[in-house]
């Protein structure tokens, strides 16, 4: 009785208005559940919900042999998945301590740069979509598209490629594909000053996206942003620069760094950094060495077919490494690369035998996630729209 | 005793009203099937802009889409949410629907076509087109929903705001040709439409009718990305058609009154014998199209405004904007000696 009384007078005007915003909201981005604090219009408190996408990977992989737990990854962040996969390999790798080819590592910095973009036109997309800006969506989601191909011309699939390898990558790159990617990447410059004729100076989308959402470094820092996030507040910190794994030193790129952490800045971040991408991805394919793509190394990696017919060792090589999967050494290690939206890092802890004993995975979303209530108090609820944009939020890495 | 109301009911008096439901009909049936059929010209040309196909699978071209919705739609089944309250909620659609019909009355198709030739035309279409915002208000609050109630406060405050910088400017027009009858509005325009010696004007009024209209960058009311589908979004079936009706035909009566304002109505371009012989309507119907593809031009191109933008734009540069302006064109018909007669 007591209680019933007291709630209806804690309902009185002028109080805040609480929204419940998703997970069925067009700007939800997936299944974020945010419940809003509201006076009239103006945000008082943000609180995210997370966990309605919550498949247990860290634990699945735990039951899987080293292979099989790579499709996982690939289904993190939905929108790069290569980049996903890439950090597993890495993982693997650091504990198995095999030699990736110069071809694979290629061909892995090519496709993590090709992934960049097409996670950054997504991005692009639903951003602007979500402030409002249509045409910009079907844009960037044509040429999305045309990147999905060159997934499918490797794989076989278009979005979750399991390409990627311990070792390397599962196979070569079919003829003529990096003559295509070659045109698209010219092609491509040119549609990203599209996008920017559409967006940069427009004055709508200016002031929709300065000065909100403003993140400073101490801010970015403290709740461990990481990517576009964190360069976006000014911090030039890029872990293909600073730790660079693969061929990432060998390549000339730029890591652009934004000047006041606003939505806008971190727009013009991830605009450059498609530039970069680019650049990227043209010097992969002047500099691909001819070679193997995957470790010669049978015990982790498959045999050639054609051995099989003639080699005891090579038939029980393909045969262990089908059904059983590979062993890896007992130890412990953290790999992480520079995926699109920031660090994305495994940690991995072996006890030897065919399947890992514990994975934890470091979604670089897990942490932006938790600035959002920093990010938008004091906003107004268009704002949020442009807040989760600009996070570049997708659930599949944060609920894992 | 008589009954008063009886006495009315002669021969002559039945046929006048007979007479004027059939003009009636004669605007509203072809404005539906306009409203219908905008719908797909908005799917197609938006599409064109964004590279797709746009509807193109029900009839020849796809141009049996706009049928096929309203069927689709009128079979669906009419949700009223058990906290609405009921009467205001059905009655919402339709206080947006009817006064967007209504605001037809005035506006003249050609030269002596129009329903109502009144002195006071322009104050009529204000009037008429203020309406609009108590459907769109009252279905917010008896939606009793929080998105619809975000929606209609914004869409209330908004619809407003922008009335004032639109009755402004339509007072420079009026201020020009001297009258408030439509008809003789677009006569004042023969030599010159006032799109050119108003040009900010037209322009200040060309953003207004999108604010006013609730159309993009201005569409916070039901802005998708904020408010899911903002005052409508507890409507389905029918009452939801007739929102959607209610807009579109706000937008088609806004780009008449934009037309019959500042680009001379059912006047040609130039007046030469050629185009002196295609009838007037044509023309009107012309113009009319030309304002409705900026309506989706605009759509397909800008990002939303926020609500706070929204109001400083209305309130804090077209008011002073166009009060300065409307100041300048009094003063400079003063100077040179231009006051109507």
């Amino acid at each position: 009785m007591v209680s019933a009384n007291r709630t209806t007078q804690e309902v009185t005007v002028g109080e805040n208005f609480t929204l419940n915003f998703g997970p069925q909201h067009p700007a939800a981005h997936g299944v974020l559940r945010l419940v809003l604090e509201m006076e009239g219009e103006t945000i008082t408190r943000a609180d995210p919900h997370i966990g309605l996408l919550h498949r247990g990977t860290e634990k699945l992989l735990e039951n899987r042999s080293y292979i099989q737990g790579l499709p996982y990854f690939d289904r993190l962040d939905y929108v790069s998945m290569m980049c996903q996969e890439h950090v597993w390999c890495l993982a693997t790798e650091k504990l198995l301590g095999v030699d990736v080819p110069r071809r694979a590592q290629f061909i892995r910095v090519m496709y993590s740069e090709l992934t960049r973009l097409m996670n950054h036109l997504l991005w692009l997309g639903t951003h602007a979509l979500d402030v409002g800006a249509m045409s910009v969506f079907l844009y960037a989601f044509k040429h999305r598209e045309t990147l999905m191909d060159f997934y499918e011309e490797v794989s076989g699939a278009r979005m979750h490629a399991n390409y990627f390898r311990p070792g390397g990558v599962s196979r070569d790159l079919p003829e003529g594909l990096l003559e295509k990617i070659a045109a698209f990447n010219i092609e491509m410059v040119a549609h990203i000053d599209e996008f920017e004729a559409l967006l940069t100076e427009n004055r709508i989308w200016k002031q929709r996206t300065v000065d909100v959402g403003v993140l400073t470094p101490e801010d970015a820092i403290e709740m461990g942003c990481t990517g576009p996030m964190l360069r976006g507040s000014g911090l030039s910190w890029d872990l293909r620069k600073s730790q660079p794994y693969e061929v990432y030193d060998e390549m000339d790129f730029d890591v652009p760094v934004g000047k006041n952490g606003d939505s806008y800045s971190r727009y013009l971040v991830r605009i450059e950094e498609m530039r970069q991408s680019l650049r990227i991805i043209e010097q992969c394919i002047e500099k691909m060495p001819k070679g193997a793509i995957k470790t010669q190394n049978f015990k982790v990696s498959p045999p050639p077919r054609n051995d099989m017919k003639n080699s005891m060792e090579a038939l029980i090589h393909h045969f262990k490494y089908f059904t059983e999967g590979f062993h890896v050494p007992a130890g412990e290690c953290y790999a992480a690369v520079e995926a699109p939206k920031g660090e994305m890092g495994v940690y991995l802890v072996s006890k030897g035998g065919p399947r890992p004993y514990r994975v934890k995975i470091r979604a670089p979303g897990f942490a932006h996630l938790q600035g959002l209530d920093r990010m938008v108090r004091g906003h107004m609820i268009a704002d949020v729209v442009t807040v989760i944009g600009t996070q570049d939020i997708v659930f599949g890495e944060i609920d894992r | 005793m008589t009954i008063p109301f009886l006495e009315l009911l002669t021969l002559e008096n039945i046929q006048a009203l007979g007479w004027i439901v059939a003009q009636v009909l004669t605007i509203t049936l072809p404005l539906f099937l306009a409203v219908a059929y905008l719908t797909f010209a908005e799917r197609k040309i938006i599409g064109a802009m964004q590279l797709r196909i746009g509807p193109n699978m029900v009839g020849p071209k796809g141009l049996g889409q706009p049928i096929a919705d309203a069927v689709k739609l009128m079979f669906k089944e009419i949700i009223i949410p058990s906290g609405a309250s009921k009467i205001p909620f059905i009655i919402a659609p339709v206080m947006v629907m009817v006064p967007a019909l209504m605001a037809w009355a005035v506006i003249p198709f050609d030269k002596g076509l129009v329903l109502a030739d009144i002195n006071l035309g322009v104050l009529y279409l204000l009037a008429v087109s203020s309406i609009g915002i108590y459907g769109v208000l009252i279905a917010g609050w008896a939606s009793n929903s929080k998105y619809p109630f975000l929606g209609a406060v914004r869409s209330g405050a908004q619809m407003i705001s922008y009335e004032v910088s639109m009755g402004l400017t339509v007072m420079t027009v009026i201020l020009l040709s001297g009258s408030m009858n439509l008809t003789a509005i677009v006569e004042a325009q023969q030599g010159m439409w006032y799109m050119v010696p108003l040009f900010p004007m037209f322009i200040v009024f060309l953003i207004s009718i999108l604010a006013e209209t609730n159309r993009a960058p201005f569409d916070l009311p039901e802005g998708e990305a904020e408010l899911v589908a903002g005052f409508h979004a507890e409507y389905s079936s029918m009452p939801f058609a007739l929102f959607f009706l209610g807009e579109y035909a706000n937008m088609i009566l806004m780009s008449g009154i934009t037309a019959v304002l500042f680009m001379g109505g059912w006047l040609p371009p130039i007046s030469t014998p050629l185009f002196d012989a295609v009838p007037g309507f044509f023309w009107f119907s012309l113009k009319v199209a030309f304002v409705l593809f900026v309506f989706l031009w605009a759509r397909a191109t800008l990002p939303r405004f926020r609500y706070d933008q929204l109001m400083r734009l209305g309130w804090k540069v077209f008011l002073p904007f166009t009060l300065l302006w409307l100041i300048i064109v009094a003063a400079s018909m003063h100077i040179f000696g231009l006051v109507g007669a």
